[in-house]
């Protein structure tokens, strides 16, 4: 193409990574499809979306998860339904879920940093650390954002947000036990793994 | 197939180009931080039922971009009126309700692929920094086509899943679905080399 594609080689996307960054925004939309539900006072959903996020940095590594966490919300900005209640559109970033949709991209990098430390089989117990983490990112974005949104005080939008404490702490065991299940039957879904393996090819 | 919340009609709104649009969203949305007074918020929601009509919205249609807030509305509204007063909780809860609503005009009235190709449009300085824009329009591409197909692959691993009795267990769902989205991804990612993309 021109000569600015040219200078920028080096830092392309490879063609198998910009596949698998694809397919995992689409896995994100396709998690957050079924029985989205939300809980009286609190509009923010809770469905399995988040999940998809934490899977993504644990298999994908931090960069790459952080990108395709930011090509799936380029979507949902765009107006496809893909968040969760098949919400979408550019409303939800005006709204107070905002700060929770940050939260995604950084949780993903989070998570995808601490997995690729550790090592070409991370235990589950690594998996659950960084699930948890992940987890603690996107509440600590997302509900000061929604507090400073809604006027609402941060310590009762707190109070307001405490119901999703048990859901993610159950997600990020969920993550651990299916990233450790998926690495055992497909060692390329460990950043690690994969990394060295490459190098050797 | 995968369709955005786009209503096809042919007012001005719709007329507009989309980059026009997403930049009047924007200014908006910062003014509407300034906006404090009741008289203030009032002028800019009527000029939101302005916007709405002007577009040829229907009702239906403006609530389904607003029906998102219905339970923060009423949480913002019950805890203003408890610390503050009426006018100061009306007045926060409308203006955080014209923000979504003035998105989602914008929303209703550009076509999905005339946002991406907007969103792809403000990405092109970030060439300098190595960002190839025929690659994001391709990687968007490819995403909402995988859409489907995940959703495939969901429905298979659900239906083996039933037919083994297994409908409860989280694992036996996402590892089967996870490792069959791998095989997915990386076989289009040999196909994308096969033609050439590393070249």
């Amino acid at each position: 193409m021109t000569n600015d594609s040219a200078a920028a080689r080096p830092r392309r996307l490879p063609a198998a990574d910009l596949a698998r960054v694809a397919v995992f925004a689409a896995l994100i939309a396709v998690l957050g499809l079924p029985g989205s539900f939300s809980l009286f006072g609190n509009s923010v959903p809770i469905t399995l979306q988040t999940l998809g996020v934490l899977l993504t940095g644990a298999i994908l590594g931090a960069w790459r998860a952080a990108l395709t966490v930011l090509l799936f919300l380029a979507l949902v900005a765009a107006g496809l339904p893909l968040l969760a209640g098949g919400r979408g559109g550019l409303g939800v970033f005006a709204g107070p879920s905002v700060g929770y949709l940050v939260g995604f991209v950084l949780a993903a990098f989070v998570v995808g940093w601490i997995v690729e430390r550790g090592g070409v089989r991370p235990g589950a117990h690594w998996v659950l650390t960084a699930g948890l983490l992940g987890s603690a990112v996107i509440l600590l974005i997302g509900i000061p954002v929604q507090s400073l949104v809604t006027g609402v005080p941060l310590g009762t939008t707190i109070k307001l947000s405490l119901v999703f404490l048990p859901g993610d702490a159950i997600k990020s065991v969920a993550a651990a036990v299916v990233v450790t299940g998926v690495q055992r039957a497909y060692p390329d879904a460990a950043p690690a793994a994969r990394r060295a393996r490459l190098a050797i090819r | 197939m995968l369709t955005g919340a786009y209503v096809a009609r042919s007012s001005v709104l719709h007329r507009l180009p989309a980059g026009v649009k997403l930049l009047t969203l924007a200014v908006a949305c910062v003014a509407l931080l300034a906006v404090r007074e009741p008289w203030s918020v009032g002028v800019a929601s009527a000029g939101t039922v302005v916007l709405y009509a002007l577009g040829g919205i229907r009702w239906v249609e403006a609530w389904a971009q607003i029906r998102p807030l219905r339970w923060f509305v009423l949480v913002i509204l019950v805890v203003q009126v408890l610390v503050t007063d009426w006018t100061t909780a009306v007045s926060l809860t409308s203006r955080l309700v014209v923000a979504v609503a003035l998105a989602g005009l914008v929303t209703l009235t550009t076509r999905t692929a005339d946002l991406m190709a907007a969103m792809e449009r403000g990405l092109s300085p970030l060439r300098r920094l190595g960002v190839d824009p025929a690659r994001v329009s391709l990687v968007m591409s490819l995403a909402i086509r995988s859409v489907p197909v995940v959703a495939g692959i969901a429905q298979q691993v659900r239906d083996a899943q039933r037919a083994r009795g297994q409908e409860r267990n989280v694992k036996a769902f996402a590892v089967p679905l996870v490792v069959g989205v791998l095989r997915y991804a990386d076989t289009l990612g040999e196909a994308l080399q096969a033609r050439g993309m590393d070249d």
